[in-house]
């Protein structure tokens, strides 16, 4: 029986080997190839490290491609501002709704799901005519965008944020602190903001992850975000837009490495195990 | 259903006013969610301020007819190639170890591909398989092809259908992992002591228990690929072949008048898509969850 064992085991260490070797080549191509590609001199033939130099003056980069500097800016405006709003209207309202209000639980939770079922490209086009009175109202800047993402985010935000509140008794939590005499706001800010902590982090990541990576939005309404900057400089200058392509990734790729290690102490605490689940669960 | 429970809590509550607390919110998800679904569904019957079929009927005009059975079928071919190999990987890595960074390592890149794909995929693909790139270049030396690429990565069921898999395979892994993981290795056990092979096995424990899963997954993807926008429209420059570019073809276009509202309707139809698949994985979600216990 353990000589089965050891052969199957074996056996499955091949198996295991083979794919995750075949599929992580295939995967790994395409980053070979920009890199291959942004290193190219592509007047003579040979190598050149003239892309990445370029790249990294940042007063040469923001004169000869200005849509690359303001939409840099706006994303990074739009990735603070979309989770400080989304995390302004679903902690309060999730957590006086678990207090004060069960009955409306199902309610909250079908509305914070229904973005799954409007994909982007259809939410624009709904989006439009209030679009026009954000203009009127606010000036057509890109980073009024966060209004739009956060219900882009609102999915995925409410499953990280309901699976913290589940694991806090919120009622307790709230009637002795209200015993001992404080106000709501203290409860919010002093009592369940703390006691979220790992849930709040994760809901703001996916939301920070969701906005740097929006396209379809912000390209159709005409504002120039990271990605729709890109995507307006590979029209002329493909090795730089490339360039740029590839340290998104890999700064991307980066953070999510790193917090896979902060994430592994507790199972199902992950950001991974969230986005599963989210991914899981809802419909 | 959502009224009446509405109504259960006025009841049980006092009029205290707790209601206020909520208006935020729903009066900012009223502004940009419901509003917005409603000026969809709404709209794609309504022309010049009569109500009209004749959106509706603009969806059988031969370049719509065409772009929804083009996506329909990328969508399925990607969710089906992508579902498969990424069930695989799936498989494999569940039997490294689980702390293991080589795990981490595949779900992080996997996250990545999954998420941010959109330009910056396109992009690397361009880079990677152009003309004179990397993989022409070298299939050309022991060869294969021209070195050339031609113009396949541009067209929709043959480039588009490649860089498709780039996001559907990782997208599967980060959602069928959890279910090969809840796999109990004494199922495994309990059939070899009874004397089952592995084939078995796989037919008539493991099998059986990860197909509404499987399915599950393969139907997240095909709404996945469905409404995906961002890598197509950095890719095709020509016309709209899918169609969620028709779609952003109605934004850009306003020579047609009434065009914006045909967009409407095909919104609407993509709505309708996307809603009855993932009605069907809600229901196949609930049949899963009875053996894995997450």
């Amino acid at each position: 029986m353990t000589g089965q064992r050891a052969r199957f085991r074996r056996r499955q260490t091949i198996l295991r080997r083979v794919v995750v070797t075949v599929v992580l080549v295939f995967f790994f191509v395409p980053f070979y190839g920009m890199l291959d590609f942004t290193t190219k001199n592509l007047a003579t033939g040979g190598r050149s490290l003239q892309t990445w130099k370029t790249l990294l003056d940042f007063g040469e980069i923001g004169s000869t491609y200005p849509d690359l500097k303001s939409g840099f800016i706006a994303s990074v405006l739009l990735a603070i501002l979309t989770p400080a709003i989304m995390l302004m209207l679903l902690v309060p309202t999730m957590t006086w709704v678990r207090l004060r209000l069960p009955g409306l639980s199902r309610t909250l939770e079908f509305i914070c799901l229904l973005p799954l079922t409007v994909p982007a490209i259809v939410l624009v086009v709904g989006l439009t005519p209030i679009y026009a009175w954000v203009t009127y109202f606010f000036g057509g800047a890109t980073v009024w965008l966060c209004f739009a993402y956060v219900i882009l985010v609102l999915p995925y935000a409410y499953r990280a944020l309901d699976t913290g509140l589940r694991a806090i008794d919120v009622r307790t939590l709230a009637e002795a602190a209200r015993s001992l005499g404080a106000g709501w706001g203290t409860v919010m800010w002093r009592i369940i903001l703390p006691n979220l902590r790992t849930a709040v982090l994760s809901a703001s990541f996916l939301a920070v992850a969701l906005t740097l990576g929006e396209f379809t939005i912000a390209n159709l309404f005409s504002r120039t975000n990271l990605q729709v900057a890109m995507f307006l400089v590979g029209k002329s200058d493909a090795q730089i837009s490339v360039a740029v392509a590839f340290l998104a990734l890999v700064f991307a790729f980066v953070v999510l490495f790193a917090m896979s290690f902060v994430g592994s102490g507790k199972a199902g605490t992950s950001v991974f195990a969230r986005l599963r689940r989210t991914k899981k669960e809802t419909a | 259903m959502a009224d009446a429970q509405r109504g259960g809590a006025h009841r049980r509550l006092r009029p205290s006013g707790a209601l206020l607390g909520v208006v935020p919110f729903f009066a900012y998800v009223t502004i940009f969610l419901l509003i917005p679904t409603l000026v969809v569904l709404i709209g794609a019957f309504v022309s010049d301020g009569a109500i009209t079929l004749g959106n509706i009927n603009a969806l059988w005009e031969p370049a719509v007819v065409t772009a929804l059975w083009q996506s329909v079928f990328l969508s399925a071919v990607t969710s089906l190639i992508g579902a498969v190999v990424g069930a695989l990987l799936a498989y494999a890595l569940s039997t490294a170890r689980p702390d293991g960074t080589l795990k981490k390592l595949v779900t992080s890149l996997c996250g990545v591909l999954a998420q941010f794909g959109g330009v910056a995929l396109a992009f690397a693909f361009l880079a990677t398989f152009g003309a004179g790139a990397i993989v022409p270049t070298l299939l050309h030396e022991i060869g294969i092809g021209s070195g050339n690429s031609g113009l396949w990565i541009y067209e929709w069921n043959q480039g588009l259908l490649l860089v498709y898999l780039y996001f559907q395979i990782p997208l599967m892994l980060i959602v069928f992992l959890p279910a090969v993981e809840g796999l109990k290795p004494q199922w495994r056990e309990a059939t070899e002591t009874l004397g089952g092979s592995t084939l078995l096995y796989w037919r008539k424990v493991a099998g059986p228990i990860l197909m509404p899963s499987f399915i599950g997954a393969l139907l997240l993807l095909f709404t996945n690929a469905f409404s995906a926008y961002a890598t197509a429209a950095a890719l095709v420059s020509q016309g709209s072949p899918l169609l969620p570019l028709q779609i952003g073809g109605t934004f850009t276009s306003e020579v047609v008048l009434g065009q914006a509202n045909v967009g409407k309707a095909m919104a609407l139809e993509m709505m309708v898509v996307v809603g009855v698949v993932m009605v069907i994985y809600a229901i196949l979600d609930r049949r899963a969850s009875k053996w894995l216990v997450r």
